[in-house]
């Protein structure tokens, strides 16, 4: 893909969120780093832009061969890959904070100016266990295994789901 | 569990708790809210979900909340069943939200009779709590839906990690998922061209500013939200009071503001709220955007006593009623813009002039 700015390859991918919807841009290492250094203009609404945010630190931090590799790594659970998160500025899975765990405390870092939460707990606290890890990794594998018509592997995902979910239950 | 279906038609010539303006400071503060975003545990976030995912989040999430919610007497709307304009009609209301809306698949909303209370399911998050009240109460409205969520969170399984919080789609939301806002009503800063400042240093505080149904920093009827952009590291009740406490600043520079107006320019103010009351009363075709620019300067009339035979619950009313999905709703058949805009001239003149104004709040 070439620079939206001029004929270099693409190699910043910057989903901006201030205005209502999502807009993406694609540019070279040095458009990308004269865009993210402009000023904020007349800008009035202050809505956090996350993938900005995010890009504006990797862009400090990061050559564009290490941001090239840090894309194609992928979360084993929900399978979404870490260009999918700056791109669409969403995650896939309760595990990706785990999974991407070190780029997002940056960015966490950078948003909230803090990274450890100090506010209320639900009643079951037990969130995040590696029996829903695994559910929710079964589940996208059974709808793989069905969507290639491997209905026996597909059942046994089943079984394993089941397994699981009945041990939580006791 | 009672499942019980709202009838979105008397809905519609009903009015929301919210915008009764019963609460403190309401001529002014429109309304406080505040939402919590919160995930099941053992499904994906809504972006890598299947159809299937989607299906059982909604199926186990409309059980829970309608359990919980048991003494509220919550209706739930599938939002996925209903018309673009029944789910516009939604978003006007501040029910669900517009991502909801346009969104695809299995979702819904349960939503409390006094419109205080809406639970989206499958919005950006799994769940989405809403609570929405008059006026500046944002601790009873924090006391309230922190008693939701408990209600919920005994029930389902929320996605949360002893570090990070309650785990969002979004790492903006992440931690205390919380989001608290209040609506201003500042026709008077944006008049004396002060608005500009109240924002620049609301964002030093790390503090968002936005306008009500507009895009981006385009504010309709001076109507701008403030809410907390920062969701992690704090207690819910320091987020509270982060927002609360700056409030009572913007409310009393709008006040001088508006004195100052009475004061150095009192004839042009008159003039300017009075030819507003004039074309409201007697326009025979007039656009959404018109309506709620002079309703904004009939609004600040009636709170400084330029205006005497109008109450602020019509008003706000007013709002709400003259959106496109809300007159369509009202009058029963589907609008285009031309014809709405006469619709919304001929609703306008018969709430506003005389015999039938002042009992307008009871009628539709």
């Amino acid at each position: 893909m070439k620079c939206q700015k001029c004929e270099k390859p693409a190699t910043f991918h910057i989903t901006e969120l201030t205005s209502g919807k999502p807009q993406e841009l694609h540019l070279c290492e040095e458009c990308a780093r004269e865009y993210l250094t402009q000023p904020e203009g007349n800008e009035t609404a202050a809505s956090p832009s996350l993938a900005g945010q995010l890009a504006q630190h990797l862009a400090i931090g990061q050559t564009a061969q290490e941001l090239a590799r840090l894309d194609q790594q992928s979360c084993p659970v929900c399978g979404i890959t870490f260009f999918d998160f700056r791109n669409k500025g969403r995650l896939g899975c309760p595990h990706d904070y785990v999974c991407f765990q070190t780029e997002l405390e940056k960015l966490l870092l950078n948003i909230h100016g803090e990274t450890e939460h100090v506010g209320k707990r639900p009643a079951r606290s037990q969130g995040g266990t590696d029996e829903q890890t695994q559910l929710i990794r079964l589940r996208r594998e059974m709808k793989e295994a069905i969507d290639e018509e491997h209905y026996e592997r597909a059942s046994e995902l089943r079984d394993q789901m089941r397994k699981i979910k009945g041990d939580s239950d006791q | 569990m009672v499942e019980r279906h709202v009838d979105l038609e008397s809905l519609a010539r009903r009015c929301g708790e919210w915008l009764r303006g019963t609460g403190p400071q309401s001529d002014i503060v429109m309304s406080s809210r505040i939402r919590l975003a919160r995930n099941l545990a053992e499904f994906p976030f809504i972006s890598r979900a299947s159809t299937g995912d989607r299906n059982e989040i909604e199926q186990a999430l409309r059980g829970a909340v309608l359990d919980a919610g048991g003494a509220m007497r919550l209706d739930y709307l599938d939002v996925n069943q209903l018309e673009g304009i029944d789910r516009q009609f939604l978003v006007e209301r501040q029910l669900i939200s517009r991502e909801h809306a346009e969104s695809e698949g299995a979702r819904g909303v349960a939503i409390d009779s006094g419109e205080q209370v809406s639970l989206m399911i499958n919005e950006e998050d799994h769940l989405r709590i809403q609570v929405m009240h008059s006026g500046l109460d944002l601790r009873n409205a924090w006391t309230e839906i922190s008693r939701i969520d408990d209600l919920v969170g005994e029930r389902v399984t929320y996605a949360f990690s002893e570090k990070l919080g309650y785990l969002t789609a979004c790492p903006t939301n992440v931690g205390t998922g919380m989001r608290v806002s209040v609506m201003l009503h500042l026709p008077a800063l944006v008049l004396t061209r002060q608005i500009e400042k109240v924002f620049r240093s609301l964002q030093k505080i790390n503090l968002a500013v936005r306008g009500l149904y507009g895009e981006g920093s385009q504010a309709m009827g001076d109507f701008y939200q403030i809410s907390n952009q920062i969701t992690l590291g704090k207690k819910e009740e320091q987020l509270v009071e982060q927002v609360g406490d700056v409030v009572p600043f913007i409310i009393d520079y709008e006040r001088r503001a508006r004195e100052a107006l009475i004061k150095e320019s009192h004839e042009n103010l008159h003039d300017r709220v009075s030819r507003a009351y004039g074309i409201l009363r007697t326009a025979q075709t007039i656009s959404s955007e018109e309506t709620m620019h002079l309703l904004s300067s009939v609004r600040m009339g009636v709170n400084l006593g330029l205006i005497n035979d109008l109450e602020i619950p019509t008003i706000n009313q007013l709002f709400i009623h003259t959106q496109p999905a809300h007159l369509q709703k009202l009058r029963g058949v589907e609008l285009d813009t031309a014809d709405r805009n006469i619709e919304r001239a001929r609703y306008l003149r018969r709430h506003l002039n005389k015999d039938d104004g002042r009992d307008s709040g009871q009628q539709n």
